[in-house]
């Protein structure tokens, strides 16, 4: 064949279509790759921040999800192949958070992601694990009012955490409170689960005032609680700026037993970093305490503690949720195994499915049994109340006899009812990943 | 008082509290101040790491309290001393060669305080800490008028001495003169014998220990971690910035600054508080650029 220049052209558009045809047929073939290899191992992500504002807490959090997976795969593995965390310091920065997600799914190809502990973050990762219809583990309290089909939460939403905490304090120690929080989302839906508690156990909110992230000055909150003179505070400060309340509690000469701080972060991280002086006397409403007296957590104490990664000391509620989420991914894991016959046609979406209703027992959740909720896979537990002792641990003054169930949108009853398949809205439709 | 209220209503006794708290504010935006306003004013050298050295001082008071036991009065001059000390090792190392590129100290200050974070985060752990506030510290004042902690008077009265410290070192001692000399014109200060790379370092390890003996108290007061310094950094540009970088300037603005952030937060709340202050910065700087005083000096 002469090569003229249309039989140039039309040979080369043939060649480009040739070369291109395998990456137009390629989805197909991707989504036909499996999570799990295998003879391999079983990659999950471990998103944390190492470094930066977060990383005191963060960083506990990297550590005992390490501490699970090496104790599962101590035990045989799940399904009889190893786990293997990737491990990626997200750096406190919310941009690494949605980058590194990213990368986790598409280039490490995990099965699912445990991470964040700031509302921040989990929505900063939120889109891009529903847009990958991936799965996502976000192990810490948060404020619900989300419907997501992709994340799976251990730690109490913010109906179960202050239901019991408040009518509590107005018992003990009187009607009046002032609120304090931390300027950003969390405590301001925190607040408004409280007031509703409060309304209902008769209590009278005196003030409401929040404090930049990472601010420290209290002096005028604190001048304007004396001039208000609530029978207790309410805190949902947190970070840093929850030491400083503390210290300056202390300083300013109020007294814990005269005017406790009713709070729903101020566990025994905090409580060290401040001087146990500073904390005792104070409450604190939690599904966990390292004190808690089952044999299941004297054990989890003392394995951690002897850990590799137990140098900190103290276990904390967010290190126990975060230690749930492991497991409650396994037995996901493996109920969705049982369902698909064969570990390579398993999916993340299909673990998400299977844990709807995923029960952990006595003998294996540090803070007694937890379920996995089947329509809006939060975890159902049991809130507890402890006080800060002299030693900086919790006695428990009180524990909930039932569990609770969480509702994400208890204070929001017309938006819907979230189910497993979205957000079933009072005028009859069905919205999916309602953030 | 209802919750739904912006307005805090006005109790006299309560808004006199809010004028001590906000000289209590004042002082500590002072302390804080008090070293960068010496080092930026003396040297024109825009110090970032100044918020490091006052995390270096806190860290160093936990070192000498938690592991020697020193006792907190002492750990004060102690901080001034390790981070004076630091301070000059930084100024012959780093600062010294930059003197002719502000632009580019700068950004080495920035750097350098990106290093100390991480390297006290590396030693110390990223959990925070805090210094034990002593016995004889731990009292109140409880007037009507005036509920003030003993650590707060005592920041007071240490900011009130290092004010007088230093404007008698700056302005009745042979070394003052010859700083104030080599800051209105280096060249004719050195042509009548002023070692100025002398007065340079001298300068600089004293503005650094200042910072140090302000982190030695903030870490009683507050929290220590090694994000610490970029709590303080912001107020007290904003203190130097606004008196006119010279010492009285700063007095006046970080009292004004106090208080108005005291005022303003009594009557409406802490973050409305700062947005008015800011924005009110902002204005007058618009108008003023040069700060409130100043003293005509030559601009490096």
């Amino acid at each position: 064949m002469k090569i003229t220049r249309r039989n140039l052209i039309r040979s080369a558009s043939v060649a480009a279509a040739a070369v291109a045809a395998p990456s137009i047929i390629r989805p197909n073939e991707a989504r036909a790759e499996p999570w799990i290899t295998k003879g391999g191992t079983i990659k999950v992500g471990v998103l944390f921040s190492q470094s930066g504002a977060l990383a005191v807490v963060e960083n506990d959090s990297a550590q005992v999800v390490q501490y699970a997976i090496d104790e599962i795969n101590a035990n045989g593995g799940v399904a009889g192949m190893k786990v293997e965390p990737i491990i990626i310091d997200a750096k406190s920065d919310i941009k690494v958070y949605s980058e590194k997600i990213s990368q986790l799914i598409l280039r490490d190809r995990v099965i699912c992601t445990f991470g964040g502990y700031t509302s921040a973050s989990r929505r900063a990762v939120a889109p891009i694990v529903m847009a990958r219809d991936h799965l996502f583990y976000y192990p810490t309290c948060y404020e619900g009012r989300e419907c997501t089909q992709n994340i799976i939460n251990t730690g109490p939403l913010a109906n179960q955490h202050s239901q019991d905490l408040i009518p509590f304090m107005v018992k003990n120690f009187g009607p009046k409170v002032y609120f304090v929080g931390s300027n950003y989302i969390w405590p301001k839906e925190s607040n408004k689960n409280a007031k509703v508690w409060l309304e209902r156990a008769g209590g009278e909110l005196l003030g409401e005032e929040y404090v930049p992230l990472g601010g420290s000055e209290f002096a005028p909150i604190f001048n304007k609680i004396r001039q208000a003179k609530p029978d207790f505070i309410f805190s949902t400060v947190v970070g840093d700026s929850d030491i400083a309340l503390h210290k300056q509690f202390l300083q300013e000469g109020f007294k814990a037993d005269k005017m406790p701080i009713a709070a729903l972060t101020t566990g025994e991280i905090e409580v060290r970093a401040m001087g146990p002086e500073a904390g005792a006397g104070h409450f604190l409403s939690a599904p966990y305490f390292q004190t808690l007296d089952t044999p299941t957590n004297q054990k989890f104490v003392e394995n951690y503690l002897k850990s590799k990664y137990g140098g900190g000391g103290v276990t904390h509620y967010n290190m126990e949720e975060t230690y749930l989420s492991v497991y409650v991914w396994k037995a996901g894991l493996e109920k969705a195994l049982a369902q698909a016959g064969d570990i390579e046609a398993v999916t993340p979406r299909m673990i998400r499915d299977a844990s709807g209703g995923i029960e952990l027992g006595d003998d294996i959740s540090p803070e007694g049994k937890v379920w996995i909720d089947p329509d809006n896979f939060n975890i159902w537990l049991k809130p507890k109340i402890g006080q800060c002792q002299a030693d900086g641990q919790f006695k428990i003054v009180q524990a909930s006899e039932k569990h609770v169930a969480p509702d994400p949108f208890s204070i929001y009853p017309d938006r819907g009812v979230c189910k497993a398949d979205g957000l079933h809205t009072p005028d009859g439709t069905v919205q999916k990943n309602v953030l | 008082m209802s919750v739904n209220d912006f307005w805090t209503p006005f109790e006299l006794y309560s808004f006199l509290n809010a004028l001590f708290i906000g000289l209590s504010v004042a002082s500590i935006w002072l302390v804080a101040a008090l070293g960068l306003t010496i080092i930026y004013g003396t040297m024109g050298v825009i110090n970032m790491a100044h918020g490091e050295f006052i995390m270096l001082g806190a860290f160093s008071t936990y070192v000498f309290q938690t592991q020697l036991g020193v006792p907190f009065i002492v750990c004060i001059p102690l901080a001034f001393i390790v981070v004076g000390l630091f301070g000059w090792v930084i100024e012959r190392l780093l600062i010294r060669s930059l003197y002719n590129r502000p632009l580019d100290t700068l950004l080495a200050t920035w750097g350098l305080s990106l290093i100390l974070i991480q390297v006290v985060r590396l030693t110390f752990g990223a959990a925070p800490l805090y210094v034990a506030v002593p016995a004889w510290l731990d009292f109140q004042v409880d007037l009507e008028i005036l509920h003030l902690s003993g650590l707060r008077l005592f920041i007071m009265v240490v900011a009130v001495l290092l004010v007088v410290l230093t404007w008698y070192l700056m302005y009745r001692t042979t070394w003052g003169i010859r700083v104030r000399a080599v800051m209105q014109d280096k060249e004719m200060a050195a042509s009548f014998g002023i070692n100025t790379d002398r007065v340079y370092s001298i300068t600089f390890a004293y503005g650094a220990g200042l910072a140090g003996a302000a982190g030695a108290m903030f870490g009683a007061l507050k929290t220590l971690f090694p994000d610490m310094g970029s709590g303080y950094i912001v107020e007290a540009f904003l203190v130097v910035v606004v008196g006119g970088i010279q010492l009285a300037g700063s007095v006046l603005s970080a009292l004004i600054l106090g208080q108005l952030n005291s005022i303003f937060s009594y009557f409406t709340n802490d973050t409305f508080a700062r947005f008015v202050l800011f924005s009110l910065i902002v204005i007058f700087l618009r108008f003023r650029p040069q700060g409130l005083l100043t003293e005509g000096l030559k601009r490096r």
